[in-house]
């Protein structure tokens, strides 16, 4: 059980994480969401109705 | 939001499941409360009956109130509840730190033959867990109902489910911290508390996990704000790493003794995977998650490169959770798996600094607010010490720096630079914005009281961490010296004995922290309250400026 776990994580489990962290990069460096992450960048300052405390 | 669904509380749909709960919960305490094998068990079957009841007590109160309740808007209560909290469990872990503090530079004091109450080994878990879970605890969750509100523009999810996890996260503190003293212990660093008080924050935290997904699943902005990201780590980590840290089998169903299901190395290994991700999920992502909401929030000015925070998001948990054997070097952990926790700690360096160079180029632009806002400036500050502190681990977890600090009082003096200086001064930026936007007031109190509460906290981390500096690289150095006959030149005790000056120094500086955080405190309370100090100047803080 020891051997499989340890082998599995050594190859495919490796290889599914550098897959996923290069699918993170492209996603977070994708020339076209400029427009989209300049506009979640302000989210915390586009909310001004104050009136809900 | 305002089109208002005002109406009368009665029994809702959510009042009615927690009631039952709440019932089925009351008769399971007075059963155990009846069997408890052990007194301390039945102490706290009976805390458990008690807050139980109040509950029930309280449901009914409320569905017989015939004042209709406005649930239009967002839910703010909780959080106002989440902020005093904060600030009180705050000063009584800093009160019980400087204590402690006191008590290693005296050891006589507080020492009963006869009670171990007040014991520094009873007091200690009672400090770490009320800063750390009590404190920092309830900051995140009253700072998480706040922010995903905001950023989803949503009313939180669940009706009361928030409120029970409020008060079922008090209940968890208070159980936890009684059995500290009265000696109920696992003996599991930072996860002390024993079987039925992790059951117990088992069931409040997957409520909290599912109010908070539940408020991000209505949301109506498309995009999921990058705090959310972090909360959320936060919530779900922390509970895989208290379930699987807190496996254990109880001794008896109506007792409090259990033991723990691993042994050996595979539950050192299994403890500190936790430990340290604790500092990670715990004191990292979650007040990561405050940093990017109210820096940007309070300099007026948007995140610097949201491109980065998404990259520093990810790159810190997928690192973060490998780190964990760095505290095991020169153990019975296989070198492999140490080395591995050290080379992850490296690597967690650079998410680290990209995460300390977003926040603080968030104010590019707004750089002189530094000189006229003193919470914009603790924040700041707070983010140089997560730089600090960030720079100094991954340093501590190579093996051979290691071999010098580990066990010495450089381990303290580390963990306080990140817990005085990033996490609590990232949370009282937090509360002092929080207290005038929730109580709807135009500025602070005082402005300079902050400035006072700044810059007395600031000298007392320095006292602290530079103490534990000299006190641990002494430590270190003594431990290892050897005299011309190649025996040890210190016995333990002449070690412990050189350290009496910075032990003092250190009880000091933490003194300093705990005054100013009752200055926090005081600050605090006449904010709510609608008062402005007669000597003010005119507010500058971001409410005077607009949105551009």
């Amino acid at each position: 059980m020891y051997e499989l776990l340890a082998s599995l994580a050594q190859t495919w489990g490796l290889l599914l994480f550098v897959f996923a962290f290069i699918l993170v990069l492209i996603y977070a460096l994708n020339p076209g969401a400029k427009d989209r992450f300049k506009k979640a960048g302000r989210m915390p300052l586009d909310d001004e109705d104050e009136d809900n405390g | 939001m305002r089109n208002l669904q005002a109406k009368t509380p009665g029994m809702g749909a959510d009042a009615t499941i927690i009631g039952g709960f709440l019932a089925l919960g009351a008769i399971y305490a007075l059963f155990i409360a009846a069997r408890a094998v052990d007194p301390l068990m039945g102490f706290h079957a009976y805390v458990f009956l008690s807050a139980f009841i109040a509950g029930m007590f309280a449901l009914i109160v409320r569905a017989t109130n015939p004042a209709p309740v406005d649930e239009s808007g967002y839910q703010t209560a909780v959080v106002k509840a989440g902020v005093f909290a904060s600030m009180f469990w705050g000063v009584v872990g800093f009160l019980v730190g400087v204590v402690i503090a006191f008590q290693l530079a005296f050891p006589d004091l507080l020492y009963f033959d006869d009670l171990a109450w007040t014991n520094f080994g009873r007091l200690r878990p009672l400090h770490t867990s009320a800063v750390i879970f009590a404190f920092g605890g309830n900051v995140l969750i009253a700072t998480s109902f706040y922010v995903v509100q905001r950023t989803c523009r949503a009313r939180l999810a669940g009706g009361l489910a928030p409120w029970f996890v409020f008060w079922g996260y008090q209940l968890f503190i208070v159980i936890a911290a009684t059995g500290y003293l009265a000696g109920v212990t696992q003996s599991r660093e930072y996860a002390e508390p024993e079987w039925y008080a992790d059951l117990w924050l088992t069931i409040v935290w997957v409520v909290y996990l599912l109010v908070f997904l539940g408020t991000i699943w209505k949301r109506k902005e498309a995009h999921i704000y990058v705090a959310n990201w972090f909360y959320l780590s936060f919530i779900i980590t922390i509970a895989m790493l208290h379930i699987v840290n807190n496996l254990a089998v109880p001794v008896s169903i109506a007792g409090s003794k259990s033991y723990s299901l691993f042994a050996g190395v595979q539950d050192a290994l299994t403890q500190w995977w936790y430990g340290h991700n604790a500092v990670g999920f715990f004191l990292t992502t979650g007040f990561l998650a405050i940093m990017y909401y109210f820096i940007p929030k309070r300099a007026q000015r948007p995140v610097y490169s949201y491109r980065l925070s998404i990259v520093h998001f990810w790159s810190l948990i997928f690192i973060y959770i490998w780190a964990g054997p760095h505290h095991l070097h020169y153990t019975a952990l296989p070198e492999w798996a140490q080395t591995l926790g050290m080379t992850f700690s490296i690597m967690l360096w650079m998410p680290s600094w990209g995460g300390m160079i977003n926040g603080l180029m968030t104010l590019s632009g707004a750089w002189d607010k530094l000189r006229t806002d003193p919470v914009l400036r603790m924040m700041v500050v707070s983010v140089a010490f997560y730089g600090m502190s960030t720079f100094e681990g991954p340093l501590m977890s190579v093996r051979a720096v290691n071999a010098l600090s580990h066990y010495t009082d450089w381990t303290i003096g580390h963990v306080h630079s990140g817990a005085l200086g990033w996490v609590g001064y990232i949370s009282f930026g937090a509360l002092y914005c929080l207290v005038p936007w929730l109580w709807k007031r135009k500025q602070l109190y005082s402005n300079a009281l902050v400035e006072w509460h700044f810059w007395i906290s600031t000298i007392g981390i320095v006292l602290y961490i530079t103490s534990m500096w000299v006190a641990g690289v002494t430590q270190g150095l003594e431990w290892r010296e050897y005299n011309e006959f190649g025996f040890l030149n210190w016995s333990f005790v002449e070690t412990v004995a050189h350290l009496h000056p910075y032990y003092i120094i250190r009880a000091l500086g933490g003194s300093l922290f705990l005054i100013g955080s009752l200055i926090m405190a005081y600050n605090l309370w006449r904010t709510a309250r609608g008062d402005i100090r007669a000597t003010e100047k005119q507010p500058a803080t971001a409410h005077a400026v607009p949105a551009e």
